[in-house]
């Protein structure tokens, strides 16, 4: 194991009774502390990794283990570390709030503790709702009271599948915040999400999940600056009638609507070609009055990582 | 030892009876009471009484009975069924909770909520015919053996079953033909020879001669047979639910 390390995923695969292989030899090593984004289109295998480290779904195949315990063998220790934010949202429908939360307290095996339970309704702004029944509020009050659930037996390392599905703006800022200060409390936090500006915004790290494998699994960073393209666009004075032949040599896009001239690069190679572009066009005697600069999106990365699969 | 989450599950599935306590306790204690009005003394006056004992005393062991095996398996199957029905569930298996204490939490619940039931529906049997109870630590243990046994079967039906129909065809078209089938109004004994034999095949022949015999000491079968077979359904009841747990069977993938 890592030293770091907090979740070791060794060689693990899932087939379903049904013969459906979700998830195919996947290695990873969460590490202690930090906020990692599993991406993947629908049906990637996200969930089920989600639920085999959990304890919902059985293993096929390989080796879990949290802070060096097996997920079946030591199954007590790692699941009382672990704090689950299903993508879906089941509750019980007659519950109060304050119930069901109290209820996951003592489900993972902690003693009552109505002042923890009341710090974590207040800081999802769930307070005022303590008595409601949980059949009386909007998805993303089942949202928060889920994440309150998850939140009441203190884990250690929390999952969050697809957390901000169908919830506000307001709240999803409420919830990152959450998140980052989770994290600054020393939380794991290992999320899903299919807005990944959120992944862009919150996560250290990345894994691209597709098919059942583990694409890549990269600091965010480096994976946007490794597959990353950065764009220059220049503003032209005049339309151009076609890219001139002494410019052949540039990858560049003429877009006739805002007549732009847009260069796309790598920007972390040691020459990306923009001095040279800028010289040529001005012996091409092409000038332009505005110029500014666009790095790719995760998003951009994530379609393009997984298009290149298929 | 996961106390906490045995008594979380436990509290859970309790409060579910005082929320819904006209359907879990009012319905049965009056249906049992038109029973008694019925049987009793309009048709049990004019039954002679069975060997001894006044029709109207002598159902009510088999009247017990009735109620704890049917509200038994509904607490039990509904209980383990909704959280599976609405996708709580995921709680319960990525919960540090072993299988035995998931048993005792939602099994010990609804055997808990019977033996309530069940105590209730005597003292009401006290209204109408005068009752005695020869011996009150033999018909104890029946109470609550029958109670466990079939809140597990129970269950296993709510594991079981895929839909609402499902959870109700055992309960309706099995356990409450054999429990009716099963000597709760009339002595095997008045049977021709025939069915008396075709009797010993229902199991619940066993449960309420032996619950009767402590009552009356009236039996169809040996005291011991009773708490044999009582004993041999509840272990088949326990293999099931660890194969159950083991294979993960309707609850993991």
């Amino acid at each position: 194991m890592n030293k770091q390390s907090i979740i070791s995923i060794q060689g693990l695969s899932k087939t379903y009774d049904g013969g459906f292989q979700a998830l195919e030899d996947v290695d990873l090593e969460i590490r202690k502390g930090e906020i990692f984004a599993l991406l993947g289109p629908n049906g990637a295998g996200k969930t089920t990794l989600i639920n085999i480290v959990c304890g919902i779904v059985n293993p096929t195949e390989g080796r879990v283990t949290v802070d060096g315990h097996d997920i079946i063998t030591g199954y007590r220790a790692t699941r009382s570390m672990i704090g689950l934010v299903p993508q879906e949202l089941p509750t019980e429908a007659f519950e109060t709030v304050w119930n069901t939360v109290s209820f996951s307290r003592g489900l993972f095996g902690k003693p009552a503790n109505p002042g923890h339970i009341e710090s974590v309704l207040k800081s999802l702004s769930l307070w005022d709702k303590k008595d409601n029944k949980m059949m009386t509020l909007s998805g993303g009050m089942k949202r928060r009271v889920l994440i309150a659930k998850a939140l009441s037996h203190e884990p250690r390392i929390l999952f969050l599948d697809e957390p901000t599905a169908g919830v506000d703006v307001e709240l999803r800022q409420d919830m990152w915040n959450l998140v980052r200060g989770l994290r600054d409390s020393g939380v794991t936090i290992i999320l899903t999400t299919h807005y990944i500006e959120e992944a862009e915004q919150m996560a250290e790290r990345v894994g691209v999940i597709n098919q059942g494998s583990l694409i890549l699994v990269q600091e965010k960073q480096e994976l946007m600056d490794r597959l990353g393209n950065k764009q220059l666009r220049l503003h032209l004075h005049e339309p151009l009638q076609g890219i001139p032949a002494s410019l052949s040599g540039f990858d560049l896009e003429f877009v006739p609507e805002s007549c732009e001239l847009v260069y796309t690069y790598h920007s972390q190679r040691e020459r990306t070609g923009v001095t040279m572009l800028l010289l040529a066009l001005g012996e091409a005697g092409i000038t332009f009055h505005d110029v500014d600069t666009k790095q790719s999106s995760l998003e951009e990365i994530f379609v393009n990582l997984v298009t290149w699969e298929k | 030892m996961n106390i906490y989450a045995v008594k979380a599950i436990y509290v859970f599935e309790m409060a579910r009876t005082f929320r819904t306590i006209y359907q879990s306790i009012l319905a049965p204690v009056i249906s049992t009471s038109l029973y008694f009005v019925v049987f009793g003394a309009a048709i049990g006056s004019r039954i002679t009484a069975v060997e001894g004992v006044s029709y109207g005393a002598f159902i009510v062991p088999g009247l017990v009975m009735l109620s704890l095996l049917t509200q038994s398996i509904s607490n039990a199957s509904f209980g383990i069924y909704f959280p599976r029905f609405t996708g709580t569930i995921y709680e319960v298996l990525s919960a540090p909770i072993s299988y035995v204490e998931i048993l005792l939490g939602y099994v010990g619940a609804a055997a808990t909520k019977s033996i309530i039931l069940g105590v209730i529906i005597l003292a009401t049997a006290t209204l109408f015919v005068p009752l005695q109870v020869a011996h009150p630590l033999i018909m104890l243990t029946f109470l609550v053996l029958t109670s466990i046994t079939f809140s597990l079967f129970g269950f296993i039906i709510g594991i079981w079953a895929d839909g609402f129909e499902k959870l109700q065809i055992i309960p309706l078209l099995v356990v409450m033909p054999l429990t009716f089938l099963g000597g709760s109004f009339y002595s095997v004994n008045m049977l021709p020879p025939f069915w008396q034999t075709v009797t010993l095949f229902n199991p619940v022949v066993y449960l309420v001669s032996g619950f009767r015999w402590s009552f009356y000491e009236l039996a169809d079968v040996s005291l011991w047979v009773s708490i044999g077979m009582t004993g041999v359904f509840l272990t088949g009841c326990l293999v099931t639910v660890w194969w159950i747990f083991r294979t993960g069977y309707r609850l993991k993938a």
